[in-house]
């Protein structure tokens, strides 16, 4: 009924608006292919990540925390890095398609809706697996010893154990995959084969630099929001938090997956995941290692400003996240959802009218060439915010549940709380959103590229521009270099808030 | 303390220290400043002769530079405006920004005579598509040999990369009312569309297909910097459409004899002679010792090129034809 009612009444609004006149009939067809992209990449994603996230959970194994560390990495890269990476795999000359040669038949084409899906996929389906794995470890010990000493099965912890923590994790890993899939558009229209696949963020792009129609751009940039922020509230209602209850933190034993078929179907996904994710990073490693040590110096020097630019962007996102993840326990209910909710529309928005807005924001007071860097941290900031808040609002109400009542009664608030509860208690969630920040930040090429002077460039803007000079060496070695760089920030973050024993 | 009396007399010095001379600011896009573009060989020789500071801004490209420019308006920082082509000069001297540049350039080495007041060319080159010798030996001699053809290539998108709208003019400037039917024709030869030229080229070379839009000057990147003879551009029997790079001075910039020093200047050796083997373009006046070796000369077929002032129009109409024909 509610959902009816928030949906209704947004549609209603938007059919009396009478802004609408003003898309054309091709932005239509370009939010049509918007939305059939993502909700397909969304579904794919989570319902491939549920069952490796299960097995990951339940299972330890030699590399284990390598490879959640390695899943890390596709959704952390370039889009052109990570495009070329499927390409070598999955194109006409790539190592699929050498295999269905050996065998007599046609290579693969990756081009179409399915090349757009599988991209995405391969972006978003780690993200998934980290954010459902989150909530899985979030499940304390004491209730699969419970579980265990009821003799349930594997069938009964799926009901009463496994069940209520995808209720709450899923629709949120669905929402964000979605949102990250509205705003594709390199990847898009690469792999989507022409102009079929445009998406809205490309119908912005044509209205700021092909007709210089800001109102249009501005527009478009609020339908995308619009679909966003739809997303957002949809995930919200159906997301329902899990009680947990306190717990001495102890490992996780888990007596109901010890079966044969349960052991066979946890290896098989985890495989077949793993060949997926880590054969186009090998591809790009391949490539890019003979000319890791002859690169040029500015590409040191671009690493060097990437990594500064990381770090002060994974601060700033922590301490903004933190607060809001505070403000949506606080304010439960509808008031909470909100600011969840604004948290999220940040990524919802088309990075090319952030930066933009902000160029027509600064312009008048200062010189956005000097601030280039500055202005690059805070945005990345922002687009690391909804991940953040995703890893640390389910944490957050989950230790509030367990200890907010003790720590009420000992008069814990303010700072001491924080020192005291929060952050012991938060070590893992901090730790990997402050990874996810860090990978994020040095990934993404961000406003920088509409604003860099000479000597101001980071990474990824040197990887764009030593392809521009047709220096494809370089730049598949810059690739590797940004690939090790973002790997390394995320497994530190990660690692240091992984102390836990089960790690 | 005294570190902190050090810091502050070093910031302290820094702006007089930039005082003594004057700052240059020319707006170009981001591969002319790239470590590997033009930028700083240009930026060594103009300084060695101007008693000044040349300070490049990069932004996107071409097209990018033009909405920049729109945005900032007369409270723009930039003296000069780099990288522009004659698909924009139209639009761009429909803002009212710029200011004659009031050269008569001599010894110009393009196709076409050039009389713009407001722009002057710096580097030009034709549109083609460029292939393996050793995949492919035989390419198509024309659009409709190749839209009849099985040769797979990949463009780029006209609405987001300056050679996708280059290819969109050519073909409209050669068929006209047939330019639709032509689309047609290559929509099933069409790999896929990309986002900029970067990612074109590099799916050409990953060989995801057998001809890639580009320039007829891209072999001889491969020739010099790479010894690699395998890539050559086809030669199109309707002509090969043109792009003429040009820069132009901003009325509302703060040095105007500077300004104009560097349009001068942007026509000699100096800058003339790091074209070829930085932005892989054609010198707008042919260095005193000619191309560099392995560069070639230009072709001399017929040249394409729809008169900049009447881009804009054509451009729109050959868009939607575009959109149409590819199955919007």
């Amino acid at each position: 009924m509610i959902l009816l009612l928030v949906l209704g009444s947004i549609a209603a609004v938007a059919l009396r608006a009478e802004v609408w006149s003003g898309l054309k009939p091709s932005d239509w067809a370009a939010l049509r292919f918007t939305l059939v992209q993502a909700v397909l990449s969304a579904i794919i994603s989570v319902g491939l990540a549920i069952p490796v996230a299960r097995a990951l959970a339940r299972r330890q194994f030699v590399g284990r925390g390598a490879l959640i560390t390695l899943l890390g990495a596709p959704f952390i890269l370039p889009v052109i890095v990570a495009v070329f990476g499927l390409l070598a795999v999955f194109g006409r000359s790539g190592i699929a398609s050498q295999v269905l040669g050996w065998m007599g038949l046609p290579p693969l084409s990756i081009f179409g809706l399915h090349g757009v899906v599988l991209a995405h996929v391969f972006f978003n389906l780690p993200l998934a697996v980290r954010l459902i794995l989150q909530g899985w470890m979030a499940v304390l010990a004491e209730r699969f010893r419970l579980a265990a000493s009821l003799d349930f099965t594997s069938r009964d912890v799926a009901r009463h154990i496994e069940w209520p923590v995808l209720r709450e994790v899923v629709p949120g890993a669905l929402m964000a995959v979605f949102l990250i899939c509205t705003t594709s558009f390199a990847v898009a229209l690469t792999l989507g084969g022409g102009p079929r696949a445009t998406t809205i963020e490309l119908a912005i792009y044509q209205a700021f630099r092909f007709d210089f129609d800001l109102s249009r751009a501005a527009l478009l940039a609020l339908l995308q929001v619009a679909v966003s922020g739809t997303a957002a509230l949809i995930a919200l209602r159906v997301s329902r938090p899990a009680d947990q209850g306190g717990g001495l933190d102890r490992v996780a034993r888990r007596w109901d997956a010890a079966g044969p078929v349960a052991r066979l179907q946890d290896t098989l996904f985890l495989v077949l995941v793993a060949l997926f994710l880590l054969l186009p990073l090998l591809t790009i490693v391949l490539r890019g290692l003979p000319g890791l040590l002859s690169l040029p110096a500015p590409v040191f020097a671009a690493a060097g400003r990437s990594i500064l630019v990381a770090l002060a962007s994974t601060a700033l996102t922590l301490a903004l996240a933190l607060p809001l993840a505070a403000m949506t326990h606080g304010l439960r209910g509808r008031g909470g959802e909100v600011v969840e909710g604004l948290g999220y529309l940040t990524i919802a928005a088309s990075p090319l009218v952030i930066g933009a807005g902000l160029f027509i924001v600064i312009f008048p007071f200062a010189n956005p060439v000097a601030l280039a860097l500055p202005v690059t941290a805070l945005v990345n900031a922002a687009i690391a915010l909804p991940f953040a808040l995703r890893v640390l609002a389910p944490a957050l109400a989950g230790v509030e549940g367990g200890f907010g009542r003790l720590a009420d009664s000992l008069r814990l608030t303010g700072f001491a709380r924080l020192r005291l509860l929060w952050l012991p208690r938060l070590r893992r969630p901090l730790g990997f959103a402050a990874g996810l920040a860090a990978a994020l930040s040095m990934g993404d090429l961000g406003v920088v590229a509409l604003f860099a002077d000479p000597e101001g460039a980071t990474l990824p803007l040197t990887l764009y521009r030593l392809m521009a000079a047709y220096r494809t060496g370089d730049a598949a070695a810059a690739a590797l270099l940004l690939l090790m760089l973002s790997l390394a920030v995320f497994w530190v973050f990660d690692r240091g808030g992984q102390t836990d024993a089960d790690a | 303390m005294r570190t902190l009396f050090l810091a502050a007399g070093l910031l302290a010095a820094t702006p007089a220290f930039a005082q003594d001379k004057p700052t240059l600011t020319v707006l170009t896009y981001d591969s002319f400043v790239s470590d590997w573009g033009p930028g700083p060989v240009v930026e060594a020789a103009f300084e060695e002769v101007c008693n000044c500071d040349l300070k490049f801004v990069g932004s996107g490209d071409g097209a990018a530079l033009l909405a920049r420019i729109r945005l900032e308006g007369a409270r723009s920082e930039a003296d000069v405006v780099l990288g522009l082509d004659t698909n924009l000069t139209a639009a761009a001297a429909g803002t009212g920004l710029f200011a004659p540049h009031g050269v008569t350039p001599e010894g110009l080495s393009l196709p076409i005579a050039w009389d713009d007041p407001l722009f002057l060319p710096f580097d030009w080159g034709y549109f083609a598509f460029v292939h393996d010798t050793g995949k492919l030996a035989n390419p198509p001699a024309d659009f409709r040999a190749l839209g009849a053809s099985d040769v797979s290539v990949i463009i780029q998108d006209p609405r987001s990369s300056t050679p996708g709208l280059g290819l969109l003019m050519w073909v409209k400037a050669a068929y006209g009312d047939e330019a639709g039917s032509v689309w047609a024709d290559l929509s099933d030869n069409i790999v896929t569309v990309t986002k900029g030229w970067s990612e074109a080229y590099g799916l050409f070379l990953e060989g995801e297909a057998d001809m890639v839009l580009s320039y007829t000057t891209s072999p001889a990147y491969h020739r010099i910097a790479e010894e690699d003879d395998s890539k050559a551009a086809a030669e199109f029997a309707e002509g090969h459409y043109l792009q003429i790079e040009v820069a132009g001075k901003l009325a509302s910039g703060d040095q105007p004899e500077l300004a104009d020093a560097f349009l001068a200047f942007m026509l000699s050796e100096g800058f003339q002679g790091a074209i070829p083997t930085t932005n892989w373009m054609y010198p707008a006046v042919t260095p005193a010792g000619g191309l560099p070796e392995g560069f070639g000369s230009p072709r001399d077929g017929t040249s394409l090129l729809v008169a900049p002032g009447d881009a804009p129009a054509v451009r729109d109409a050959a868009l939607d034809e575009w959109l149409n024909a590819l199955g919007q």
